[in-house]
């Protein structure tokens, strides 16, 4: 068993400050983030007006299908669109 | 802050598509991912916070992939190190730095007391709530008698003996002398 007196229990406590608020919402929006990736990317394949769209300006291609803009998703389909 | 699930069972939540569970997976691990790149590794704000998203992107990715799901804990401290001393080689390319230094880098000493840390903040979440609150604000978030006192309406004058016996109950807590006021982990 560790021995914990209370200043020692203090400092422990002080050791783990909490990550920045935006890092933590954006690792839990990981989920949503994938669903939304997974729809377009099943989309683009079932669509090759629409891919052609992504492949020219993918953000204005999601723009005006409604998309939320999703820095994620975003970077992610850039990756594998090769878009501009 | 309050734990109810085991890591285990978190885990295999987790892998069931249970996104509240993830929310929490994030939560309950991302102070000790965070300290882990800037504490022991001293990665600068932007590298910390790829880090730190890279971290959650794999562990979400492969949580098919872990053998124990008890083990959550030492793999993602696992992969944060790695992903830090990833970082590390790919910006001493940039600026040279020996292999002997990078691997110096998260000294054991800072990683062991960062382990440590995270133990006591999981027998502070299983603490009830008013201490928990006062614990994690006063030490954790480095608040004053002052935002404490306005944001929980407590006069200034009970503060430091509530945090003092507050920290009493913890220790407690940790050496098994009471048992934790949540139906927590089994950690």
């Amino acid at each position: 068993m560790i021995a914990f007196d209370e200043e020692r229990l203090a400092r422990l406590i002080r050791a783990l400050p909490p990550a920045p608020e935006a890092w933590v919402r954006a690792a839990q929006e990981l989920p949503l983030a994938k669903a939304r990736l997974d729809e377009i990317v099943a989309r683009a394949e079932a669509d090759a007006e629409f891919r052609a769209r992504l492949v020219a300006d993918l953000e204005a291609a999601l723009a005006a299908e409604g998309y939320e803009r999703d820095p994620a998703v975003i970077e992610a389909l850039k990756v594998r669109f090769k878009s501009k | 802050m309050a734990q109810t699930l085991s890591d285990s069972e978190l885990v295999a939540r987790c892998r069931s598509g249970d996104q509240q569970a993830w929310a929490e997976l994030v939560d309950r691990f991302s102070r000790y991912v965070y300290a882990i790149s800037v504490q022991a590794f001293r990665l600068p704000e932007a590298d910390a916070e790829d880090v730190f998203q890279e971290v959650f992107a794999r562990a979400y990715e492969h949580l098919d992939g872990l053998r124990d799901d008890a083990a959550v804990r030492p793999w993602l401290g696992q992969l944060t190190r790695r992903l830090c001393i990833d970082r590390l080689r790919a910006t001493s390319r940039e600026r040279p730095t020996a292999d002997e230094e990078l691997d110096l880098a998260g000294s054991e000493e800072t990683l062991t007391m960062l382990e440590d840390a995270l133990t006591v903040h999981e027998a502070l979440a299983a603490t009830p709530e008013h201490c928990r609150e006062i614990l994690d604000r006063f030490f954790a978030r480095d608040e004053s008698y002052r935002t404490i006192g306005e944001a929980l309406d407590l006069p200034a004058g009970t503060i430091a003996s509530r945090i003092s016996r507050c920290l009493g109950r913890l220790r407690e807590l940790l050496e098994g002398r009471t048992r934790p006021d949540t139906p927590s982990s089994s950690r």
